[in-house]
């Protein structure tokens, strides 16, 4: 290597290591190999702290036998956050837990609503949002009758459409 | 008589006991003094020599020091409440009743833990309000102020997750509304509530997260912070004592 070349290499830093000195190229070794380290020990940490069994209840509950619900009721089962409404039309269910911060709803029959004591929204019967900061209506779930006759709610899935059950 | 105790206090600090512990010895020369300060672990990250204004009540209502008084109140009391405290689901409530009914004191560190807490966020405020209404943020001292942030960060970080412990309703619903209010980040906002919760709901996982943070690494990230607080004062000129106006 000429002393004019080895003058340039010096200058200019070497990005492709070339002809970088020895040196050079373990520091850049050694800080590829940090870089390795530090991505690798973020996604191990990232796995680590994300569960990957969880003790939580089935998304499926049995919610009780048809007769329990009396007609033109709306039913709170607050252990499942869901209501269970028995309408004209028959029956249906609502995800109780409210769309704006995720408090517990209550059924108010004097208000003829559904009000969330957090922040003050309502919601009709059809989970219709009537009044304050909720920013979806209350979703609609899953109902079927089990083989048992036990009417049965998935609250993993909102509906998109309303669904009725006839008993 | 008074000077019988004096001479005792200064037998005892020229001992070789007194000596090979505090090194500096006794003597009121100016250099003992700052010796005194520059050799001892914990002070040595005061100035050893600043304006007696400084140590006057008005630069400073005495705010910052009042919120390390609650805080070392905080670790104290906090110690002593993990005794007895199990973080989980089944025992976490009745541990917090029972601090309150049947441990001797019990109801006293847990009263003083909790009303320290509100005092020490209060007084964190009312440190930050003084400082900004001082001038006291302006350069050099700029970069203790972003310290500063980050310690109001932790202070309320370590609130919230206090909040929980107790596992009553109050603890319940507002950790579930914290948690869907991180939620509403974009994009990754499910990911962090999840990782948070360390599931989808506030459960068993959740009390123990908050725990570990509450007790574990938010103080230590409180305690490192406030020692580079602390340490940045001497660095930065002393605490900001402003001129005083001619009569």
């Amino acid at each position: 290597m000429s002393d004019e070349a080895k003058t340039a290499s010096s200058a200019v830093p070497d990005e492709d290591c070339k002809d970088c000195t020895r040196r050079e190229f373990f520091a850049k070794l050694g800080i590829g190999s940090l870089i390795v380290a530090g991505a690798g020990t973020g996604l191990f940490s990232y796995e680590y702290f994300s569960p990957n069994v969880l003790f939580e209840a089935s998304p499926i509950i049995r919610a009780g036998k048809p007769d329990q619900f009396p007609a033109n009721t709306v039913t709170l089962d607050p252990q499942n956050g869901i209501y269970l409404v028995n309408g004209p039309k028959g029956f249906y269910a609502l995800g109780a837990v409210c769309t704006h911060l995720g408090c517990l709803t209550a059924w108010k029959p004097e208000l003829d609503l559904i009000a969330c004591p957090c922040h003050g929204s309502r919601f009709n019967k059809d989970g219709v949002k009537v009044a304050g900061p909720a920013p979806q209506p209350l979703p609609r779930l899953k109902v079927w009758l089990s083989e048992e006759g036990y009417l049965m709610v998935d609250r993993s899935s909102p509906l998109k459409e309303q669904e009725f059950v006839k008993v | 008589m008074a000077t019988m105790i004096q001479d005792e206090i200064e037998r005892v600090r020229n001992s070789e006991i007194w000596r090979t512990i505090f090194r500096s010895g006794s003597g009121s020369s100016n250099l003992h003094r700052s010796q005194a300060v520059q050799q001892n672990v914990f002070l040595h990250l005061f100035s050893a020599k600043i304006r007696s204004r400084a140590m006057e009540f008005s630069p400073t209502w005495f705010l910052g020091a009042l919120t390390l008084s609650t805080f070392f109140i905080l670790v104290a009391t906090g110690i002593l409440l993990m005794f007895y405290y199990h973080p989980s689901v089944p025992q976490a409530y009745t541990d917090m009743k029972d601090l309150q009914f049947v441990v001797a004191s019990g109801v006293f560190l847990r009263n003083l833990h909790r009303w320290s807490a509100h005092a020490m966020v209060f007084l964190v405020f009312a440190h930050m309000f003084k400082v900004f209404y001082r001038g006291a943020y302006r350069p050099p001292r700029q970069f203790n102020w972003v310290i500063g942030v980050f310690l109001l960060l932790i202070t309320l970080l370590l609130s919230y997750t206090g909040y929980l412990l107790p596992w009553d309703q109050l603890a319940f619903w507002a950790v579930t509304v914290g948690s869907n209010i991180a939620k509403a980040v974009p994009v990754m906002g499910q990911k962090i509530r999840f990782l948070m919760l360390g599931g989808n709901e506030v459960n068993a996982n959740a009390l123990l997260r908050f725990y570990v943070l509450h007790c574990v690494i938010l103080p230590l990230a409180a305690v490192a912070l406030i020692g580079v607080h602390f340490w940045r004062i001497r660095k930065d000129g002393g605490l900001y004592v402003p001129e005083e106006k001619q009569p």
